[in-house]
């Protein structure tokens, strides 16, 4: 890859029009689930990069470690059991994380302008600061990935290293990858990866191989190799995703009219500032007290 | 390995057996997945559990832990059976043409030669039927009834598919299905590879389960060429390199034997260890065996080892007794030893029976660990609680910390799994107080000899006199150090062909181990790693990408020993004539002059086709020994003996003989017979084993490690789960005859029950990895449980195979 001068091409709860002179490679990422040998290396390679630390969790019986994605863990190694006869074994190993769709359900559901932006090559990132908590991008998710973090209140997930990659560089993961099962490139070279891939995985006796690439959510820059493209539910991934109706009525009708209410309500709060003055601080301090997640300091 | 991680690409067929290279040897797998991708490879995995290995996989069987030799057994019977054996390979490459003396025989589980009151064999009949000549009889034809062939022939008989089965539990289709891939790569132009690790060698039969994996590679022609071979998968990043430098206490440096108490003239040591040819023609490597050995001593002696004074013989130790880590840990037990330095090892977690290592440290005097971690050993006297409940004010051994540096923390060598040798630099400063191991060693050194010359001893000269000729003596640098190692020359080495000839002048570094003599000319810390860093300086810090031949030799990125050659036996990668035998994959051939091709030949270069000498230079009969003569302890044929555990408690191929059940040549201390558990107090068939997130015991210490996989867990299938009513994720308690250990219960799909001998085996599943130090949530030492034995001939001890019960915590 080479270094791209990005643009944001769409950003929430935004009307002004995104910038349209340059033309800016797609870029994808392909998940080989074949090649996958569940190593986690790509987990520890996101910890390091973004510099994340979790807790150390507890083993609830399962490989997956941490349980599930959380503020600290962009991307997750997911194992499935499946036993389709004596000894006849599958143990489907994915790397979870955000999928990157065309068509971001987040994006579209954030009421917040610019916690949310869509770069031009397709990349989804969050903007923590902008970002308000409120957890709308959970609902639009189709894929369950945004986590809002306990400690700020802010949602984070994988930003597929947009850091890195504006700089010319792959994913971390896909470089720490050590099968190479991780691949990345524009997306249509991903896309004929994926057909050889496809090839080898029909000729060693899975008819149904193939790449998952929904176009429910606008296709994604996230993909999967599938040894059972026409199941992906048995490794956790919805068959045809979609941005939930209610994303689109509050896209459609319900957002303008709400933006419109919190216009409302920050001229009435203006306007009272003005005739009462700042709230006390003794106030703040019983609302927060009142709350278990707050108090405990920065130990999230 | 005989042959390299890159060359797993060259692979038509890979069999991982004996080990799970996707968890422990994440990064060599990529070249699995290459052989896949590339070349259309499949990959074929047998393991008690369905693994991360076998999830990339093309087909799995399951198998009782312990019963390898059972299965690889079958597999040869399955070969000789089906004429699935490469002819011309076997015939000429290997000893099935040779005749075995009449005095050997194998009877009801035993070979001839028996000592039940020592466990000991005696191996004199173990060997060929010799000719006035002084060579080994054959018979080309191979019909002979006591030629190796039909010795094999009928030994591997009642290895049948159905036998198989019941001993390991594979079912039969699944085992013929293998068979048959395996069988396949006989032909000329296929070649398989096997990937195994410690799931082979940590059992009571370690050396010979790996063994009969080479005699399967041999049966098939795939020893010494492109994709072939038997390739151990080694643990520790460095692990290969500290076996070359000597791990074993019977060894030198370059897997030369220590002499034996009997030995006790240089020449009786020299002529034991240089074999004449077996057969006319045949090179007999080992025959240079004095040159290796009196440059050793020049390394260590310098100017006080002479030709004259046999180079110090006498100084060096003269084994009387065996040393190895099952035997050390038994004396401390018994209160023989007060005190032990322990160097980079945390033995209370990595030897077997934690409870009798934490009762022999306790009776030292003192306890010093070199280390770079706060390892469980080092904190023995420590209460953790139920992980580790031990009175403090009861042990009074004294414990030294002595923190190490990290491997990142120094600069160096690593010797990978093949043989490459990669120099690497320091990456970051060491915390503290923390001092390399080298210079550890050599402080403590000089503090030895400077008590010896002021203090005097029983025998103070091996130690004072010991050349030491490093510009810092507390501190010799990993260059020099390595530039000792390669070998140097004392005074001008000349061309034994043409005395004229200078081939390096005195004070020069040596080009290979060709230039070493046997007159004290030399010195050389290793032999194997002479030309490592030569005139052209340090041919390890190499990072030359170039594959002229495509096949992943990258003759010039680092150096592999033994000269620079990247597959060993690489002659039998041609056919008799000198023509690759796959000719898409043609490694060296004779150009009419010489060898020439994409490695360094393993061959005299000038030795012609015609002159028939064979390939397997190191061994007198120039070939490979299908019949292992004397070498192992138990046999020269593998034979399937239980596991000292075992849920059977008899050996299906001779249930009526007791003294067959478990491998009749391997020690047991007198103490231990009591400490075998019975399958009626302790019905499941447990083995230990790494995950890919953690390093041993080590990476409990990192946080991120910690985080993917942080809590103790031990795996059993649903079968198990559903009869004792264990629910996933709920703590369970296993435990051995020698200790209990309590974790979470992963109940997976992927440990079936297995069929064995007319019943039910379960098996449990046990991850190491945790302990009463480190960030990782804490855990018990998973060796409380596994039991005191070691194989016959490494003593490596039998973590793989043992008895347990489970319970609901």
């Amino acid at each position: 890859m080479v270094a791209q001068a990005l643009d944001v091409t769409r950003r929430s709860a935004t009307t002004t029009p995104p910038p349209g002179v340059r033309s800016t490679m797609q870029v994808a990422k392909l998940i080989d689930i074949s090649q996958c040998i569940g190593c986690k290396a790509c987990q520890v390679a996101c910890m390091e990069w973004n510099d994340l630390r979790g807790d150390i969790g507890a083993n609830v019986g399962v490989y997956d470690n941490p349980a599930d994605l959380n503020e600290h863990t962009w991307t997750l190694i997911r194992f499935t059991e499946v036993e389709k006869g004596p000894y006849d074994f599958e143990w489907l190993i994915r790397k979870d994380g955000c999928m990157h769709c065309g068509d971001p359900g987040c994006l579209k559901a954030c009421p917040s302008p610019g916690a949310i932006i869509q770069h031009s090559n397709g990349i989804v990132d969050f903007q923590q600061e902008h970002c308000i908590g409120c957890g709308y991008c959970v609902t639009g998710c189709p894929f369950n990935i945004p986590r809002i973090s306990q400690k700020d209140e802010k949602a984070y997930k994988c930003s597929m290293c947009s850091d890195r990659v504006s700089a010319g560089l792959e994913p971390v993961c896909v470089k720490t990858c050590p099968t190479g099962a991780i691949h990345f490139g524009t997306k249509e070279a991903m896309i004929r990866h994926a057909d050889a891939r496809i090839e080898d995985l029909n000729s060693r006796g899975f008819r149904n191989a193939g790449l998952y690439d929904p176009q429910g959510v606008g296709g994604t820059h996230v993909m999967y190799v599938l040894q059972h493209a026409d199941q992906p539910q048995a490794y956790g991934l919805p068959k045809d995703p979609a941005i939930s109706p209610l994303v689109e009525l509050w896209k459609g009708i319900a957002k303008p009219l709400g933006l419109f209410a919190m216009g409302l309500t920050a001229v009435g709060a203006f306007f009272h500032f003005i005739k009462v003055g700042p709230d006390d601080g003794e106030d703040d301090a019983n609302t927060d007290a009142g709350r278990p997640d707050k108090g405990k300091g920065g130990d999230a | 390995m005989t042959n390299h991680w890159v060359d797993i690409k060259n692979a038509d067929l890979i069999l991982i057996m004996g080990g799970n290279a996707a968890e422990a040897h994440p990064c060599g797998f990529k070249w699995v997945v290459e052989a896949k991708a590339k070349r259309g490879a499949k990959l074929v995995v047998v393991d008690p559990r369905f693994t991360r290995s076998a999830a990339v996989a093309d087909y799995y069987a399951p198998i009782r832990v312990g019963t390898d030799i059972a299965f690889l057994g079958g597999v040869i019977n399955y070969l000789l059976t089906h004429d699935k054996i490469h002819q011309e390979y076997v015939r000429q490459y290997t000893n099935a043409p040779f005749l075995v003396r009449k005095d050997f025989n194998f009877e009801n589980g035993l070979f001839s030669g028996y000592d039940a009151a020592n466990r000991k064999y005696d191996r004199s009949s173990w060997g060929y039927e010799m000719a006035a000549d002084g060579y080994a009889m054959v018979d080309e034809t191979m019909r002979h009834p006591r030629s190796v062939m039909q010795l094999l022939r009928k030994h591997f008989a009642r290895y049948t598919p159905e036998m198989v089965s019941r001993i390991t539990g594979t079912p039969e289709d699944r085992f013929l299905k293998i068979c048959q891939m395996i069988g396949e790569t006989s032909a000329p132009d296929k070649v398989m590879t096997i990937m195994y690790a410690l799931g082979w060698t940590q059992h009571s039969v370690g050396s010979q389960n790996i063994r009969t994996m080479a005699m399967i590679q041999l049966l098939l022609g795939n020893m010494g060429r492109p994709g072939g071979g038997v390739n151990a998968l080694r643990g520790h990043a460095n692990v290969q390199g500290i076996t070359d430098m000597c791990l074993l206490t019977n060894n030198l440096p370059g897997y030369m034997r220590l002499p034996s108490d009997g030995e006790q003239t240089y020449a009786d040591f020299l002529a034991a260890r240089s074999p004449k040819p077996l057969r006319p023609g045949q090179m007999s490597y080992w025959q240079n065996f004095p040159k290796f050995q009196a440059s050793l001593m020049k390394a260590w002696w310098g100017p006080a080892a002479s030709r004259e004074n046999d180079f110090r013989y006498d100084w060096l130790p003269k084994v009387d007794k065996p040393y190895d880590t099952l035997h050390i840990f038994e004396r401390m037990h018994q209160g023989q030893l007060n005190g032990f330095f322990c160097q980079g090892f945390n033995p209370i977690a990595a030897m077997s029976h934690k409870a009798k290592i934490a009762e022999g440290l306790a009776k030292l005097k003192y306890l010093v660990i070199i280390d770079p971690l706060a390892t469980e050993t080092s904190e023995f006297w420590r209460n953790a609680g139920e992980y580790n409940d031990v009175d403090p004010a009861k042990i009074q051994t004294e414990v030294f910390r002595l923190p190490a540096t990290c491997f990142a923390e120094e600069t160096g060598s690593f010797t990978n799994s093949g043989r490459v040798i990669s120099w690497k630099q320091r990456a970051v400063e060491p915390p503290g107080e923390a001092k390399s191991d080298s210079a550890i060693m050599a402080a403590l050194f000089q503090r030895l000899r400077d008590a010896y010359l002021h203090e005097g001893g029983a025998f103070p000269e091996p130690i004072v006199k010991l050349h030491w000729p490093y510009r810092d003596p507390e501190n010799p640098s990993p260059e020099e150090l390595a530039r000792e190692v390669s070998g140097y020359a004392l005074a001008d080495v000349t061309d034994a062909k043409d005395p004229a000839k200078v081939l390096a002048k005195a004070g020069e570094q040596l080009a290979g181990f060709a230039q070493l003599r046997d007159d004290g000319s030399t010195a050389s810390g290793n032999w194997l790693y002479c030309g490592s860093w030569s005139e052209q300086g340090n041919l390890t810090a190499r990072r030359d990408t170039s594959d002229p031949s495509g096949l992943g030799m990258y003759p010039k990125w680092g150096f592999a020993w033994p000269a620079n050659r990247r597959i060993l036996y690489n002659r039998a990668s041609a056919d008799p004539s000198g023509k690759p035998w796959d000719k898409k994959r043609a490694l060296i051939f004779w150009d009419g002059v010489k060898w020439s091709g994409a490695d360094v030949p393993d061959m005299r270069p000038d030795a012609a086709p015609e002159e028939g000498v064979n390939p397997f230079i190191m061994n007198a009969e120039g070939v490979g020994k299908l019949f292992a003569l004397g070498g192992l302890a138990e046999g020269p044929f593998p034979e399937h003996y239980e596991p000292f555990e075992s849920p059977l408690g008899y050996n299906p191929l001779h249930p009526d003989n007791p003294q067959a059940v478990h491998n009749p040549a391997a020690r047991v201390f007198p103490g231990d017979w009591n400490n075998f558990g019975k399958s009626a107090k302790f019905p499941y068939a447990a083995t230990t084993y790494r995950l890919t997130e953690h390093l041993h015991f080590w990476t409990k210490h990192a946080v991120a490690n910690a985080i993917v996989q942080p809590a103790q867990f031990v795996e059993i299938g649903e079968g198990l789960a559903q009869e004792k009513g264990i629910r996933n994720g709920e703590n369970i308690v296993v435990s051995s005859t020698r200790g209990a250990i309590k974790a979470v219960a992963v109940v997976t799909k992927r440990i079936r029950p297995l069929q064995v001998d007319g019943r039910v085996v379960h098996t449990v599943g046990i991850p190491i990895h945790w302990g009463f130090t480190g960030v990782a949530k804490q855990g018990f030492l998973a060796n409380t449980l596994t039991p005191f034995v070691g194989d016959a001939n490494a003593q490596t001890p039998e973590f793989k195979a043992f008895l347990v019960n489970v319970e609901k915590a």
